[in-house]
């Protein structure tokens, strides 16, 4: 069986001493689990390495850890993918004189370590989790026997279901880096499960409360990390655009951090233009040229479009007017489907793949 | 090389010197470009976020007017396009009934269009279809010295399956393989695949220019003479925000973000200047000064 070099990270907070990392090689087969190994390891070699895990069937979400730079659990990820992972980066370097592939487990991030490999998931998790209700509220009155409930709307907040609270998206969450007040992935995505279930009560207050909060949907910054780091396939940052969506489609909650301002100047700017113009774009997000909201982001960008404007980045013709306008097909197309009573969505979660055409002349070309 | 070319907005808006270097660089590479001038906005995500119908709708008109063209494929030079039509052709190209309900809202303008389309930002075209070789035998100023931190952003590498990242095409490493291709050296540094904070700019200034800072401060402690992106959004943040990230993270940045047409065309002995290096708010000095320091070793 081929061997496995693993570098585990060590850190025990209360011990004073800095993180270190130790090597550890192991021989087994590439379809076996980084788990396996680690807690090979721990039988074998070192029975002082901290981890949690359980089910070891990527069910119970306890083995999140970061394998070669990638989150995910340490139960399903075969030993050969994590090896193939990251390839070539920091931290799988080029094979230079390696003898086996290295494998480096850390601890998750975006949460304090309290040993080795595992985390404080009640300080981060957790608590973001709880943020958000993460119950149903029944609508009254509830009714005597079962709620029935339609069954798209079901099968909608399946792909929220699937989660099992690992974390592994809130490890690798980029906005929570810099606001780890963020409310976060996984708790955002709990969110749309009652948001897009009929028999709750409070789709409005929920989404208001959402929107409001200056760590709330708004705060995603679309980095995908979340989708990727999923063991479940949730996608939650697809989530959060559905509570976006709804909440600025269907609710119209004007919020105080301008996602719908910034979300509806967008939709028009390219209505009107068929190009963005951004020199519209920044003042109409905050309400418009002449809104109170604008004036200080107006006044504040002064010295950037100064310097943009003697650069030539920007001329007064492309800050004044837009040289693009929409051709009228493209205005077309916005008032018709937009002004539809009701949104025409495709959740290929839900509806799946076709079939992989055959490779067409574009393709056999490229 | 014809390729159905669709340069998006930012990079004929506040970013023109990205449209002006490409349409420098892709004769020196033999691309002739067939500009979409009647397509629209790709949506950057905020449509789709608004109306997923609406933004599907617009891409798949942009396809439809790239099918028209004898282009081999269809090129962009924004990883936001990149990603936002990647994320639109994949609910096309995984169901008939959805795409035969979009093409029906393009059938008054005679457009249609047919799954299979090869959309591929500039970075996938010059490794998968001219080729590292190729390039590499057309540099004249090889980038000697010049310490290259790639920046990928988002949109161009994530999420994976949707945009075909694998063993077979690690479209994670290009900017690497180019950066070496054209002579110079890779800076690997912490932003290296992170998120210039761009899509949050309006809603969450700080945490959106806190990231723009905190990467080009890494890319400063590694010792990078530049940046290279292949998205006009993160060159946005990056640079045009520089200044005040500069401020929000509390220390001196002054770090140089080229745009990849940039970084090639420079490789391929153009002048900073004719590539539109002087359009940029951080003055690329330590690239100009480069340049020149070369000049001399450059075949005509």
């Amino acid at each position: 069986m081929p061997e496995y070099t693993l570098r585990i990270r060590r850190y025990d907070p209360q011990s004073g001493d800095a993180p270190r990392w130790d090597t550890h090689t192991v021989d087994l087969s590439p379809v076996q689990s980084v788990l396996d190994a680690i807690l090979k390891i721990k039988d074998d070699e070192d029975g002082s390495i901290g981890i949690r895990c359980s089910c070891q069937q990527a069910i119970c979400g306890s083995c999140g850890v970061r394998m070669n730079g990638k989150p995910g659990l340490a139960c399903n990820t075969h030993l050969e993918e994590a090896a193939q992972r990251g390839h070539g980066t920091g931290w799988n370097p080029p094979d230079e004189g390696q003898e086996t592939p290295v494998i480096t487990v850390e601890p998750m991030g975006n949460m304090p370590v309290i040993r080795d490999l595992i985390v404080d998931m009640d300080a981060v998790h957790w608590k973001k989790i709880q943020r958000v209700t993460p119950w149903l509220i029944n609508k009254e009155p509830v009714p005597e026997r079962e709620y029935i409930v339609p069954h798209e709307n079901m099968v909608d907040v399946t792909q929220t279901m699937a989660c099992i609270q690992c974390g592994a998206c809130v490890s690798d969450c980029l906005a929570m880096e810099v606001d780890p007040l963020f409310i976060g992935p996984a708790a955002l995505a709990k969110a749309y499960r009652f948001v897009g279930d009929p028999r709750d009560a409070d789709h409005r207050e929920r989404l208001h409360d959402l929107s409001e909060d200056p760590h709330g949907i708004y705060d995603c910054t679309h980095c995908f990390n979340c989708i990727d780091a999923c063991p479940k396939g949730v996608a939650p940052m697809s989530q959060i655009m559905r509570l976006r969506r709804v909440a600025g489609s269907d609710y119209d909650i004007n919020d105080r951090n301008n996602g719908y301002r910034h979300e509806h100047a967008f939709v028009k700017n390219i209505r009107k233009n068929g190009l963005l113009h951004e020199a519209d774009l920044l003042p109409d997000s905050y309400g418009g040229k002449f809104n109170p909201r604008a004036v200080p982001e107006l006044i504040s960008s002064l010295p950037t479009a100064a310097t943009a404007l003697a650069r030539g980045k920007m001329t007064p013709r492309t800050v004044l007017g837009h040289p693009h306008k929409a051709p009228p097909e493209v205005k077309k197309l916005f008032d018709t489907i937009d002004g539809k009573q009701q949104r025409y969505e495709l959740n290929l979660y839900v509806s799946g793949y076709e079939d992989e055409p055959e490779a067409t002349e574009t393709e056999e070309q490229s | 090389m014809r390729v159905a070319y669709w340069p998006g907005c930012v990079s004929r808006g506040f970013t023109p010197e990205l449209h002006g270097s490409m349409a420098k660089v892709a004769p020196l590479l033999d691309i002739e470009l067939i500009e979409l001038d009647r397509a629209a906005c790709c949506g950057a995500g905020v449509i789709a976020e608004h109306n997923q119908e609406l933004a599907d709708t617009l891409n798949a008109r942009t396809f439809a007017l790239a099918q028209q063209t004898d282009g081999e494929l269809m090129m962009n030079i924004c990883s936001t396009c990149q990603g936002a039509q990647s994320e639109c052709q994949e609910r096309l190209d995984a169901n008939t009934d959805y795409r035969e309900h979009v093409n029906s809202n393009l059938s008054d303008e005679g457009l249609r269009y047919e799954r299979g389309l090869s959309n591929k930002n500039f970075l996938w075209l010059l490794v998968e279809n001219i080729g590292l070789d190729e390039l590499k035998s057309r540099v004249k100023r090889p980038l000697t010295d010049l310490r290259v931190g790639p920046f990928y952003g988002c949109y161009i590498v994530r999420p994976v399956d949707r945009l075909g990242v694998d063993e077979e095409h690690p479209r994670d490493r290009y900017l690497h393989w180019v950066i070496e291709a054209l002579g110079g050296t890779v800076i690997d540094y912490a932003g290296v695949y992170k998120c210039c904070g761009f899509p949050i700019i309006t809603m969450s200034k700080e945490a959106s220019l806190k990231q723009a800072g905190r990467h080009l401060g890494d890319a400063i402690d590694a010792d990078a003479d530049c940046l290279v992106v292949p998205c006009p959004l993160c060159h946005l943040n990056l640079d045009l925000q520089q200044p005040v990230a500069s401020k929000v993270v509390g220390r001196e940045l002054g770090m140089p973000v080229l745009h990849l047409p940039q970084l090639v065309g420079l490789a391929l002995g153009l002048s900073p200047k004719e590539l539109g290096m002087n359009k940029h708010i951080v003055r690329p000095t330590s690239v100009i000064d480069w340049s020149t320091s070369v000049v001399a070793g450059a075949p005509s």
